[in-house]
C-alpha cells in the first residue's frame, strides 16, 4: 500500500494550524458556535473533542485497513465509524468517570454530545480519503482535535471580548460570531501555502 | 454472498463494541460496597455502588418524593449531602437557590453512589414506605366521586398524620404502557391504622382517575407509597377555618375525624364545603351528625348553583362569598385563626383573598394540581 509521503509531525502540526478541522473545513460548526459563550465549557469540549478523535481515527483506521478494504464494504463506511464512534464515547465516559470524576463534571453533558460532532466522523473519512499510513492518521486525528480544541477556545476568548464592545444591534450574538469566525477562518487559512497536507 | 456478509460485518463490529462496552461498565462501574450514613449515624445503610443515590435509597425502603420518577425533571427530590461528593451538576442547577447550593442541597436522582455518604433527610421520610393493599370497597360517593377503601396488607399497618396524601400506584392498562403514580389524600382516620380511603374523583382523561372509575374492581392488589405532606392540623389554640370543595373533602375529613377521636374538641372549628348543587353533595349527615356531639364544629355545606328540586335551604352562593361572610358577620374574631383549605387552585387563591383581608396570615393548603 501506498501511503502519501509526508512527515508526521508536519501532518500534525498543520492539522492544528493550516489546515484546521473547523477553520478550514468547518465541520464540528454547530458545537463550536452554541459552546464557545463560555471558556471553560469551550476548553471541556475541546479535551474531550481531542479524545475521542484521536482515539476512533485510530479504531476506524484499523478496521479500515483489515475488514472494509479487503471486504470491499466501502459503502458501510459512514454507519462502521459511527458505531465505533458512539461505542468510544460512551466507554471513555465511564472511565473518566471512574479516573478523574472532576474532569467528568468538566465535561459533563457534552461528552455524549460529541458522538454527533460531524468533524470527528470528518477526520475519520479525510484519513481514509487521504489514504494515510496509521501513524499519519493518529497525528492527524491528535492534530485535528487539538486545532478545534484551539479554535473553540480562541473563539471564546474572542466572544467574551465582543460581549462588551459596541456590536451593531442586527449582528449581536450568532451574527458577530459568524463574521469572527470568517476572520479567524482567513487568518488560519492565510498559511495554508506553506505545507500541503492533502 | 454480499448480503449476508455486509449485515455480518456490521453485526460482528458492533458485537465486539457492545461487549466492550459491557466489560469496561462492569470494570469500571464497580464500586464495591458503600455505606450511606443517614443522620449522623442514626441509620447506617450498607448497599452497592454505581448508582443513583435515589434508587438506591428506594431500594432499601426509604423513599424520597419523586414526582418524574428519577430523571431529573421535577427537582423534588432534594436531599442534604453532608460529605463531599462533587460540585453541582448542571442537571441539578436549574432547581436550586443560592442558600440550597451553599447548603449541599442536592438531586438525589443525579448524585451516583461512588464512595461512603453523609446524607441527612427528615424524620419522617423514615416512615415512608411502599405497600401492598386490597381494594376492599369501592362506592360512589357523589355521580363522579368515588370512596377507594383500600385494607394494606403488606406491612399491614400505617401511620400518618391526618391531612398527609398517599401516592396511588396505576399499573399499566389499555394504551398506558407504564405504571403511574398519582397522589391523593388519605381520608380515614389515623386511627384505622390497616386501611387508607381516598376519595378520587373522575377527571375526563386523566390516567389514574380513568383507571380507577373505569378499571378498578373490589377485591384488586393495588400498591400505595406514603404518607408525604405537609398538610396537618397544627397544634395551636387558635379557631380552625376549614374550607373545601370536591374531592378536596379528603384530608379535612381525615383531620376532623382525627380531631373527634383524640377528643381535641376544645378548638372551634368552621368548615365550609362548596359544591355547585345537591348532587355534589356528599358526607353531609356524617358532619351533620358530629355537629351535633361537639359544640364547637360547624359545617356549613354551601352550593353555588342549586336547582329548583334540591330544596335547598342551606348557604347559597359562591363558597368565597359565604366564607367572607361569615368571617365578617358570624365568626367571632375575639380569637387568632388558621386557614385550612384543599380544592383546586383556583378555589385556594380566591380563599387566601378573603383570608388576607380578614387578616388571616396562618393559611395551610393542599393544592390540586
Amino acid at each position: 500500500m501506498m501511503y502519501p509521503n509526508i512527515n508526521p509531525l508536519v501532518l500534525f502540526f498543520a492539522s492544528i494550524f493550516t489546515s484546521n478541522i473547523l477553520l478550514t473545513n468547518f465541520l464540528g460548526m454547530c458545537s463550536f458556535i452554541s459552546i464557545s459563550k463560555d471558556l471553560k465549557s469551550s476548553n471541556g469540549l475541546g479535551i474531550a473533542v481531542t479524545l475521542v478523535m484521536t482515539i476512533t481515527t485510530a479504531l476506524n483506521w484499523i478496521l479500515e485497513r483489515y475488514v472494509i478494504t479487503p471486504m470491499e464494504l466501502g459503502y458501510l463506511r459512514y454507519i462502521i465509524y459511527i458505531i465505533v464512534i458512539a461505542a468510544v464515547v460512551q466507554v471513555l465516559e465511564m472511565i473518566i468517570d471512574r479516573v478523574s470524576p472532576n474532569l467528568y463534571m468538566v465535561l459533563g453533558i457534552f461528552l455524549p454530545l460529541i458522538t454527533v460532532n460531524c468533524a470527528i466522523l470528518g477526520v475519520a473519512l479525510f484519513m481514509q480519503l487521504r489514504n494515510y499510513s496509521f501513524i499519519q492518521s493518529v497525528l492527524f486525528g491528535l492534530g485535528s482535535g487539538i486545532g478545534w480544541w484551539l479554535a473553540i477556545v480562541l473563539l471564546a476568548a474572542i466572544r467574551k471580548k465582543t460581549e462588551n464592545a459596541p456590536v451593531p444591534a442586527p449582528l449581536k450574538g450568532v451574527g458577530i460570531t459568524l463574521i469572527t469566525i470568517g476572520i479567524m477562518a482567513m487568518a488560519f487559512i492565510g498559511f495554508a501555502g506553506m505545507i500541503n497536507v492533502q | 454472498m454480499e448480503i449476508i456478509v455486509a449485515p455480518l460485518v456490521v453485526s460482528v463490529i458492533s458485537s465486539v463494541l457492545a461487549l466492550m462496552i459491557v466489560v469496561v461498565d462492569g470494570i469500571v462501574n464497580n464500586y464495591g460496597e458503600v455505606e450511606i450514613d443517614i443522620n449522623d449515624g442514626k441509620k447506617k445503610l450498607k448497599v452497592k455502588g454505581g448508582a443513583p443515590l435515589l434508587q438506591t435509597l428506594s431500594s432499601t425502603g426509604i423513599f424520597v418524593p419523586s414526582a418524574c420518577g428519577g430523571r431529573g425533571s421535577c427537582g423534588a427530590c432534594k436531599v442534604k449531602v453532608l460529605s463531599d461528593v462533587g460540585p453541582h451538576l448542571p442537571t441539578e442547577l436549574p432547581y436550586m437557590s443560592k442558600d440550597e447550593i451553599k447548603e449541599n442541597i442536592r438531586l438525589a436522582c443525579q448524585i451516583k453512589l461512588k464512595k461512603d455518604i453523609k446524607i441527612y433527610l427528615p424524620e419522617e421520610l423514615f416512615n415512608i414506605r411502599k405497600f401492598k393493599g386490597i381494594v376492599e370497597n369501592l362506592k360512589d360517593v357523589t355521580y363522579d366521586i368515588k370512596e377507594v377503601r383500600i385494607r394494606l396488607v403488606e406491612p399491614n399497618e400505617i401511620n400518618f398524620k391526618a391531612g398527609q396524601y398517599v401516592q396511588l400506584v396505576i399499573p399499566p392498562y389499555e394504551n398506558i404502557k407504564e405504571p403511574t403514580q398519582r397522589a391523593y389524600s388519605i381520608s380515614s382516620s389515623p386511627s384505622d391504622k390497616n386501611h387508607i380511603e381516598l376519595l378520587i374523583r373522575l377527571v375526563p382523561g386523566g390516567i389514574a382517575t380513568t383507571y380507577v372509575h373505569k378499571y378498578m374492581k373490589e377485591g384488586d392488589v393495588v400498591e400505595v407509597v406514603g404518607p408525604f405532606g405537609e398538610f396537618y392540623m397544627r397544634d395551636t389554640n387558635a379557631d380552625m377555618i376549614m374550607v373545601a370543595g370536591g374531592s378536596g373533602m379528603a384530608p379535612i375529613k381525615s383531620i376532623i375525624l382525627d380531631m373527634w377521636e383524640r377528643g381535641i374538641t376544645d378548638r372551634n372549628v368552621w368548615y365550609f364545603f362548596g359544591a355547585r348543587s345537591k348532587r355534589d353533595l356528599y358526607y353531609v349527615e356524617l358532619f351533620q351528625e358530629l355537629e351535633k356531639k361537639w359544640p364547637r364544629f360547624h359545617f356549613i355545606p354551601a352550593l353555588s348553583e342549586p336547582l329548583p328540586e334540591d330544596d335547598w335551604k342551606g348557604e347559597v352562593g359562591l363558597i368565597t362569598n359565604v366564607l367572607d361572610k361569615y368571617l365578617s358577620s358570624v365568626i367571632p374574631t375575639d380569637n387568632s385563626k388558621e386557614g385550612y383549605l384543599c380544592g383546586s387552585p383556583g378555589m385556594i387563591n380566591a380563599c387566601i383573598q378573603v383570608f388576607d383581608k380578614h387578616g388571616i396570615k396562618d393559611v395551610y393548603y393542599d393544592k390540586f394540581a
